[in-house]
């Protein structure tokens, strides 16, 4: 009898220890890779961002043979633009989902606690997109950027409405978070290095929506130019109510606004003509990405603000991780700083911090129908 | 101090007073009745937003353009979606335990706050939805450069949550169905053995509390012109402080509750500081009940024997 009855398990575990085996090999040929951002929330446009590049780059990779013949498996992990929940996905991608790269965080103050967890690790992280100097500035090695700086940002910023505004009377406003606040700062700095005083130094609390108190504080202060350091949802909210007040001031922010998703937030593109932003140079300006932007599209998603940014980073990691051949995060880091990466935003290379080396900020305008274009 | 500012800084924190004082009835409502906060009450407000927006953008489909007739049919629609929203509520989370400890409901109803949010989330998107601007203009008083103005819509805001309060007010002091409520907050039991329907008395109240976020969910939507499935979060909780401000389970409490934090917030952040607005409100409402434990008007507990 039980020998009966074993002959039958045998071969029945046999089979599933094989079918395990299987799987095992399988996963062990996959290489994770986290795509962390706010994929909830009200940032979510910015997840969304990330992952539509991120998911478009793993996919050309994988198309043309993967790294070394592995293939990409992206992990989505959402922080909402919440500096507690990033540590805790951070963990997560860290211990469950054993992913050996990062692409992420988006908001500066998420993705500065969370590169500890990744430097803990010693797991590679480049964020395509916080830009608050801090981020890069803890000699962490493991930690890199696809983005410029807020002091650059600020600096563009800054120049701008002196050079180019020639205004005098600047109210700055911040959303009091790490990059809100960071950028703002650098703005600031930029603007008082050419003896300019702000009329106004206030934060904002993220969130709200009424800021109608704040606005008649602007216009009480006879403001020419509003700075604003932050995202777009209060942005939106802002820019309104000033316009509705009656104020006509030069709306100016930083790369926290590059989503159509300002337009709604404003309530419509009639409030939003005339808004500014410093961004990175127009990337569809290479044809490179001319070519994977139009593939982006094609798929029925417009690969505005960070998705290029996040292709490039998810480019770079592959790139690191064919020629280094090895996942430990401070000789990935290494070798990309050593021999930079061929992205669709053209050649890249890092300095010993991680930061991209050339800077390309420069001045956004949008129009009546809420589109942005490079200023000329 | 130019006077056109003050009366700017009043006017905006009357329009913001209003739209804490409209949701913090809802709240002021409930725990009239039940003796309870309904913290999916936020939600419900947020939930308003959206059918406004789906409502409007099917109105417009059909051509229709004028703001009155828009406006009326919206607030209309809703009502009722959003009362069956209370009412479902009050059924799922409330009735069940009717007789369990106070803490039980309590926790249901913030399930219930998580469970609206993330179904909206997921049905409707995280991202930012607006609402195209269909009462523009303004009034302006003063000169050309100098003046201080109330939007169309502000007026609106503050006209209906003045007139919302009052009608309430006179259901609860003079009709039948008041005299029921009241009742039933005075003792339920007692109330059933004489007669009243005491879960039909609850469940009026669930829908009047929700028509009321209905109404603020229309026009705080007009105002800011965007919305999103988080609102519920911060302006709930904004009218709940001014419930408990103005003396919770009173209704003109929780309308002078609004209208005192709105105000407080205007004042402060214009004329001080924006970063310390909230210190500066929270900090008004600890004074206040450290004096009045039971807020400006709400009657002090008197232990019944």
């Amino acid at each position: 009898m039980i020998v009966g009855k074993l002959k039958k398990i045998v071969p029945l575990t046999i089979l599933v220890a094989g079918l395990l085996s299987g799987a095992a090999v399988f996963a062990a040929d996959a290489i994770k890779i986290g795509v962390a951002g706010p994929h909830t929330g009200a940032n979510a446009a910015f997840g969304e961002q990330f992952w539509k590049g991120a998911e478009a780059a793993a996919k050309d990779i994988n198309d043309a043979g993967g790294i070394n013949g592995s293939m990409i498996e992206l992990v989505k992990a959402d922080d909402a633009c919440e500096p507690k929940q990033a540590v805790a996905v951070a963990n997560r991608l860290v211990d469950n989902d054993k992913v050996v790269a990062v692409v992420g965080h988006f908001c500066s103050s998420s993705t500065i606690p969370a590169s500890e967890i990744y430097a803990e690790a010693n797991i590679l992280e480049i964020t395509p997109a916080s830009t608050n100097p801090k981020v890069t500035d803890r000699d962490l090695k493991n930690v890199m950027r696809m983005c410029g700086r807020d002091d650059q940002q600020g600096t563009v910023a800054g120049d701008y409405i002196i050079d180019k505004l020639k205004a005098t009377k600047v109210a700055i406003i911040h959303d009091k978070d790490t990059y809100g606040q960071g950028l703002a700062d650098a703005t600031k700095a930029r603007l008082n290095e050419k003896d300019i005083k702000e009329v106004l130094y206030e934060g904002l609390t993220r969130g709200e929506k009424d800021f109608n108190a704040l606005v008649t504080k602007i216009k009480a202060a006879d403001a020419e130019v509003v700075y604003f350091g932050g995202l777009h949802t209060e942005a939106g909210a802002l820019i309104r109510q000033l316009r509705e007040q009656g104020s006509k001031a030069v709306f100016i922010s930083g790369d926290g606004i590059v989503s159509e998703q300002l337009v709604t937030a404003a309530g419509g593109p009639q409030f939003v003509e005339g808004v500014r932003h410093t961004f990175g140079r127009d990337p569809l300006t290479i044809p490179d990405s001319k070519e994977v932007a139009e593939k982006i599209q094609a798929n029925g998603y417009k690969p505005e603000g960070y998705t290029l940014y996040a292709y490039a980073t998810t480019q770079a990691i592959a790139e690191a991780l064919k020629n280094a051949k090895t996942t430990d995060g401070d000789k990935l880091a290494d070798w990309l700083k050593a021999n930079g990466a061929n992205t669709v935003l053209g050649k890249k290379e890092w300095d010993e911090k991680g930061d991209i080396k050339v800077s390309d900020y420069t001045m956004y305008v949008w129009d009546k129908d809420g589109k942005y274009k490079m200023e000329e | 101090m130019e006077f056109h500012i003050l009366g700017q800084q009043l006017v905006n924190g009357l329009a913001l007073g209003s739209i804490y004082g409209l949701i913090a009835v809802g709240y002021t409502m409930v725990y009239g009745i039940i003796g309870m906060i309904n913290f999916a009450h936020g939600d419900v407000y947020m939930i308003s937003a959206y059918i406004t927006a789906i409502c409007i953008a099917i109105l417009s489909f059909f051509g229709i353009s004028s703001a009155a007739f828009l406006i009326i049919i919206t607030l209309i629609v809703t009502i009722v979606i959003v009362s069956l929203y209370g009412w479902s509520i009050e059924r799922i989370a409330y009735k069940p335990l009717r007789n369990s400890p106070r803490l039980a409901p309590l926790i249901s109803a913030i399930g219930v706050s998580l469970v609206l949010q993330n179904y909206v989330q997921v049905s409707q998107g995280a991202k930012t939805q607006a609402v195209p601007t269909i009462l523009p203009g303004v009034f302006r008083f003063g000169t050309e450069t100098d003046f201080f103005q109330i939007t169309y819509i502000q007026v609106l805001l503050v006209v209906v949550s003045f007139a919302s309060m009052a009608l309430l007010t006179y259901i609860i002091q003079k009709t039948s169905l008041g005299r029921q409520c009241r009742a039933v907050q005075q003792d339920p039991k007692m109330a059933a053995i004489l007669g009243i329907n005491t879960d039909r008395i609850i469940s009026t109240v669930f829908i009047l509390g929700a028509a009321m976020a209905a109404i603020a969910g229309v026009l705080v939507t007009l105002n800011y012109g965007s919305f999103d499935f988080s609102v519920g979060f911060i302006t709930g909780v904004k009218a709940f402080t001014a419930a408990v401000l103005g003396g919770i389970g009173s209704l003109p409490g929780a309308m002078l509750g609004g209208i005192i934090l709105g105000m407080s917030e205007s004042l402060f952040s214009g004329f001080v500081n924006t970063d310390y607005k909230d210190v500066f409100a929270f900090s008004l409402l600890v004074l206040v009940l450290i004096f009045r434990p039971s807020g400006l008007l709400g009657k002090p507990l008197v232990e019944k024997v």
